[in-house]
């Protein structure tokens, strides 16, 4: 009984080292969606309060063009790292970029979006994150591409990569627009 | 050429390495001095060996040279030569590089100064840092090779990540890694001592100093982290929960947890079976955070460049070194005999108090760090574990930890009465009461609740320990000459702890300070405005362009007073590096020790005319990292005790004497 209690150790090492053997064979970021070629659900939400020359954004504005839907916040760290590759993809790529800012405080999104730069064509406030419910949003950040029929094409859970943007995201954005 | 020496260099550093495990194990078992001692010839000749290999990659830095793929994708020859430097580690396969340097100090530290070791534990001990070398290399040599050259070389580099160009982070990863590696040699102490089926206060007695070092060393590699966090990432939070911050947590937690276990083992020679234990958990902790942040198990801001082959790589090398240690472990810890008995209310049951509380700590950041992968590979959904969580069940763990640190040193060995300790606590009883009624006087209305737990706690920690230290001197008691010289002639050992537990509660202050107290103002302001924060007013007199070696620069200047009077003149940046084509904001921040300034300059408006400026008032801030570096120095004069300086055969004969003895 006491040599067990010795061997409890290694046991639960065991138990560890097999979670993180499990662990390679997952991708943290690979998240599967029920939304994929569906419309995007129907919504409307208000700017960011105190924010200069904000719109809000509404499902209407997801037609017409292949855009980039990014569920973004203020706390959320990684969303920090992304930031670049999104500035990157809206003002050098030309791909237009909207924002879902998640249960967030309007001063706080502010000063990060002031702080960071503001590259989305326009940001939705979803301060409750009832509309990000209706997206499947699991964690920020989230990133869906629409496409000109405003049908969700691909998602992309985590921060955005240039890998990812290069790889997955322009090539799609190129399909869509002929398509 | 330079490149290619140190890639020979770091091969022959592995058959070296090679060498300095496997004869001397055999050696050792077979009780063959001559086999046992190729160990410190070895031991030195690998850390020669791979010094040479980390300044060969070093002099690529340094000279820019592009056709080393390594400098092409960390570097840039506009790069300033500081971060030439320090951009050597701020890469994966520099980092491991950074890693081994360390590892051979450690084991040519042990060849060296190890004298007076027994002959076969010293050559067991070398032996299982050598094998942690050769695992090490192998894995640089196969899956990170840092000397790999390009053809064509390109005419420049891709430059290391403007966020990581900076002094503090510069010089966070030595002390880090000189940490989590350090806490290796307890490791090859704590599996030698398995084998060799024996553990004594000798040995505690040695592996307490390299545990110490290792100590001090994270501390101060932790504090550097998070204050780099809180000036660069720029939102005045030092903490964040990140799993690459919990990786280094951990390890500091079980790490805490194993000095106060080594301890008893030395005056008691009891806990050995446990003390093995940490020692090889602590290390493994270290091990697993490298994992962690270089597999891309966990999705991290500080994540290393992902490849699947270095993770499992890593894996297998956790999977030996952790499951074999574990299973001899297993093995071999029940043959061991126990020590002294002692009552539950004694200084040997507060450090197991101490052990069970900090253990579950441990435990905690653990469960919370690695929950959301666990969850995953059940198929039982995708969550993100955050703040919230720690918050809720690491501080519940702390607070009663703190309570009981400062009790601890009252306890006599053995057998102690909690109530005359208790009695004799009654100064930092004083200071808590007065310390939550000054502080709810001041902030009336303020601030949360657990802002007064935390202000009690640190007054607690703070006093308490100082009231521990003037009883042992006799302070007020006896004339202040007697005092003085009893003060001088403690161990050192003494002083470090007085020193390390005040010093944990300055950091207490701090962290209760700056969460509950901080005040704000953001806002667009054009050169001219003025703003107010918690009493001082700020000007915002203009903006400037700068230029720096590898970026460009808006430089605003601040200048603040109170009352009228000036105070500073700040001048925050907010750079563009034209080669990564990232902002970085450099904050400035004025200190008056008890509060910090904190300006931030952020986007111009639309029009150009205005820019959106951040300023922070934190109050207390500066001294959690105080109390870090104080932590630290607590370890290091705690280093200096004459008992680690002085062999363990020496201190028994001179165990009769009862004069002490003046410290130099």
């Amino acid at each position: 009984m006491r040599r067990l209690l010795y061997l409890l150790p290694f046991l639960l090492f065991i138990g560890v080292g097999v979670a993180f053997y499990l662990g390679f064979e997952r991708d943290p970021r690979d998240i599967p969606s029920a939304l994929i070629d569906k419309p995007a659900p129907v919504f409307e939400l208000p700017p960011i309060e105190g924010l200069p020359a904000s719109a809000g954004l509404s499902s209407a504005r997801l037609t017409g063009d292949v855009t980039l839907v990014n569920v973004f916040a203020s706390w959320c760290i990684p969303c920090k790292a992304e930031h670049p590759v999104i500035t990157r993809l809206s003002r050098e790529k030309g791909v237009t970029v909207f924002g879902i800012n998640y249960k967030d405080k309007p001063e706080d999104a502010r000063t990060w979006l002031s702080r960071n730069g503001d590259p989305y064509a326009a940001i939705g406030a979803d301060q409750d994150g009832r509309v990000s419910i209706d997206w499947g949003v699991y964690g920020v950040p989230e990133s869906y591409l629409i496409d000109r029929q405003g049908r969700i094409r691909f998602k992309h859970v985590g921060p955005l990569t240039p890998e990812v943007i290069d790889q997955q995201i322009l090539p799609m954005v190129k399909h869509l627009r002929q398509g | 050429m330079i490149p290619e020496l140190g890639h020979y260099a770091l091969v022959l550093a592995l058959f070296v390495a090679l060498v300095q495990s496997v004869p001397p194990l055999i050696g050792a078992a077979t009780r063959n001095a001559a086999w046992m001692n190729v160990a410190v010839p070895a031991a030195l000749a690998q850390m020669m060996l791979v010094l040479i290999a980390y300044g060969a990659l070093t002099w690529a830095h340094v000279v820019s040279d592009f056709s080393v793929l390594n400098v092409v994708q960390n570097s840039h020859s506009l790069k300033p030569m500081l971060y030439k430097v320090s951009g050597v580690w701020g890469n994966h396969e520099g980092s491991m590089m950074l890693w081994i340097v360390m590892l051979t100090i450690f084991g040519a530290a042990v060849a060296l100064f190890g004298r007076n070791l027994p002959p076969t534990l010293k050559a067991r001990v070398l032996a299982v840092q050598g094998l942690i070398g050769v695992g090490f290399l192998l894995f640089i040599l196969i899956t990170s090779n840092p000397f790999i050259r390009v053809m064509p070389a390109p005419l420049d580099g891709n430059d290391l990540n403007p966020l990581l160009q900076d002094p503090g982070l510069a010089f966070h990863p030595p002390f880090l890694y000189a940490g989590y590696v350090g806490f290796s040699m307890a490791f090859s102490f704590a599996v030698a001592a398995l084998i060799e089926g024996r553990v004594d206060p000798a040995w505690a007695r040695w592996v307490r100093p390299w545990t110490l070092a290792a100590w001090s060393t994270l501390t101060m590699g932790i504090a550097m982290g998070s204050w780099w966090a809180y000036y660069e990432l720029g939102w005045g939070g030092w903490w964040y929960w990140d799993p690459v911050e919990n990786a280094s947590f951990m390890p500091w937690l079980a790490g805490t947890a194993l000095l106060h276990s080594a301890i008893v083992v030395e005056k008691r020679d009891a806990l050995k079976s446990w003390t093995i234990l940490l020692a090889i958990v602590t290390f493994s902790l270290s091990l697993m955070g490298t994992f962690l942040v270089r597999s891309g198990i966990l999705t991290s801001v500080h994540a290393f460049a992902v490849d699947p082959k270095r993770g499992v790589f890593i894996l297998v090398l956790l999977a030996i070194a952790t499951g074999g240690s574990l299973l001899l472990y297993s093995l071999r810890a029940p043959t061991l005999k126990a020590g002294g008995l002692f009552a539950p209310i004694s200084r040997e049951g507060a450090l197991v108090l101490n052990n069970l509380l900090l253990s579950t700590a441990t435990a905690t950041v653990f469960i919370g760090t690695l929950y959301p992968l666990f969850l995953d590979i059940m198929k039982l959904g995708k969550v993100s574990v955050g703040a919230p969580f720690f918050n809720a069940t690491f501080v519940p763990v702390a607070i009663p930890m703190v309570v009981a640190m400062v009790v601890g040193p009252f306890l006599s060995w053995k057998r102690a009465d909690l109530g005359s300790a208790l009695t004799r606590l009654w100064a930092a009883g004083v200071a808590v009461v007065v310390a939550v009624a000054v502080t709810a006087y001041v902030k009336a209305g303020g601030g949360p609740l657990l802002a007064l737990v935390g202000v009690a706690l640190a007054a607690w920690a703070f006093v308490g320990s100082l009231a521990e230290f003037a009883e042992r001197i006799g302070l007020f008691r006896t004339s202040f000459r007697n005092s003085w010289n009893r003060a001088v002639h403690l161990p050192r050992s003494a002083w470090g702890m007085t020193i390390a537990h005040a010093c944990l509660g300055l950091s207490i202050l701090g962290m209760t300070g700056t969460s509950a107290w901080q005040t704000e103002s953001i806002t667009a302001m054009k050169p001219g405005d003025r703003a107010e924060v918690a009493g001082y007013e700020f000007r915002f007199d203009s903006v400037g362009l700068v230029t720096g070696p590898n970026f460009q620069a808006e430089r605003g200047v601040f200048t603040v007073t109170r009352d009228g009077k000036p105070v500073a003149t700040l001048e925050p940046e907010r750079r563009s590096y034209s080669t990564t084509r990232m902002t970085t904001t450099e904050s400035a921040i004025h200190t008056t020790v008890f509060s910090d300034l904190y300006v931030a300059l952020g986007d111009p408006t639309q029009n150009g005319t205005a820019w959106i400026v951040r300023i922070y008032h934190h109050p207390l801030v500066p001294w959690i990292w105080i109390g870090g570096v104080g932590m630290m120095l607590g370890g290091l004069v705690s280093l200096t005790d004459r008992r680690f300086r002085i062999g363990a055969p020496e201190r028994r004969r001179a165990a009769g004497k009862t004069a002490p003895l003046p410290a130099e």
